[in-house]
């Protein structure tokens, strides 16, 4: 239950991110769109982007440092596996404009349609690759 | 001001991430064994994110601007094109793959680089090969959805 709670509390802080940079920025808090365009060809409004990707690297750091707690980052693939899991997030999220936080939290809250296809594309192919991982390939 | 803010915003997500638990791989891996021993505790997150953020657009509705932009860029466009479901088909291989999707990927590789770094720069080559104009044309999938582009227009 306890689990529960804190899921939701921190999904409700997240929509509130995402509320703020709408009302401050005008921007869809698209965690995709902000990394990839500080790739090359850079974007113009790279300072904002920075600035946002700033906090989120800040935020477990600044944790730790006042808790004293790292938070649990459990990781069960092996190197090979996360550059072949790595690639396919990149090329995938940049190919469908979108990630769980542009089309799965901002996207499903606009009721816009495109997300709404993306977010069930990529859920059902997540849940696909873990059944046949875990329960048909055996990991 | 701005960047300011959207520092702070960054922040706010990132400890959404952190307190809802979505910043580890393990327990995310777990939210998608749905016929295993399906921890369901992370589709909260989805609903308390959207629950807030479609409230919160709502009462952004009669707003001008932005308070410090000129203006709101929304996503206009309405297709359903190819891209639109081979990218969600890969992200979510990848995601399912690692438990990793981008924000808690930039969360967790500065909290423990060591152990996610290998994700993280090939995510980054991913986005970078993604916009490549040359390759993107390449893509196996992207030369079929092209052609079907051209038949249809």
């Amino acid at each position: 239950m306890h689990d529960f709670l804190m899921a939701f509390l921190g999904g409700a802080v997240i929509g509130l991110a995402a509320v703020l940079l709408m009302a401050t920025n005008g921007s869809i808090m698209g965690i995709s769109g902000i990394a990839s365009r500080l790739l090359p060809p850079i974007s113009t409004d790279w300072l904002w982007r920075s600035a946002f990707l700033a906090g989120v690297l800040a935020a477990p750091l600044i944790m730790t440092l006042i808790t004293g707690i790292q938070p649990v980052i459990e990781i069960t693939s092996n190197v090979a596996l996360q550059l072949i899991g790595g690639l396919l997030v990149g090329l995938g999220t940049v190919m469908g404009n979108g990630c769980t936080s542009g089309h799965g939290v901002c996207g499903l809250s606009r009721l816009s349609n495109r997300s709404i296809v993306a977010t069930g594309v990529f859920m059902i192919f997540a849940f696909g690759t873990v059944y046949l991982s875990r329960h048909v390939l055996g990991a | 001001m701005k960047l300011l803010s959207a520092f702070c915003i960054g922040l706010l997500f990132s400890f959404g991430l952190i307190i809802s638990g979505m910043i580890n791989p393990a327990k995310v891996l777990a939210f998608l064994d749905v016929l295993g021993a399906w921890d369901a505790s992370l589709a909260f997150v989805m609903g308390g994110a959207v629950l807030v953020t479609s409230i919160g657009y709502r009462s952004l509705d009669n707003q001008v601007k932005p308070l410090f932009a000129s203006g709101f860029s929304i996503p206009t466009r309405t297709d359903i094109d190819g891209n639109l479901i081979a990218g969600p088909a890969l992200f979510g291989i990848g995601w399912g793959l690692v438990g990793l999707c981008p924000g808690p990927a930039f969360a967790a590789v500065s909290s423990s680089p060591k152990s996610v770094l290998a994700f993280f720069l090939a995510m980054l080559l991913g986005m970078y090969l993604a916009r490549m104009p040359w390759i993107n044309s390449k893509l196996p999938l992207g030369s079929v959805i092209n052609y079907r582009r051209k038949i249809h227009e």
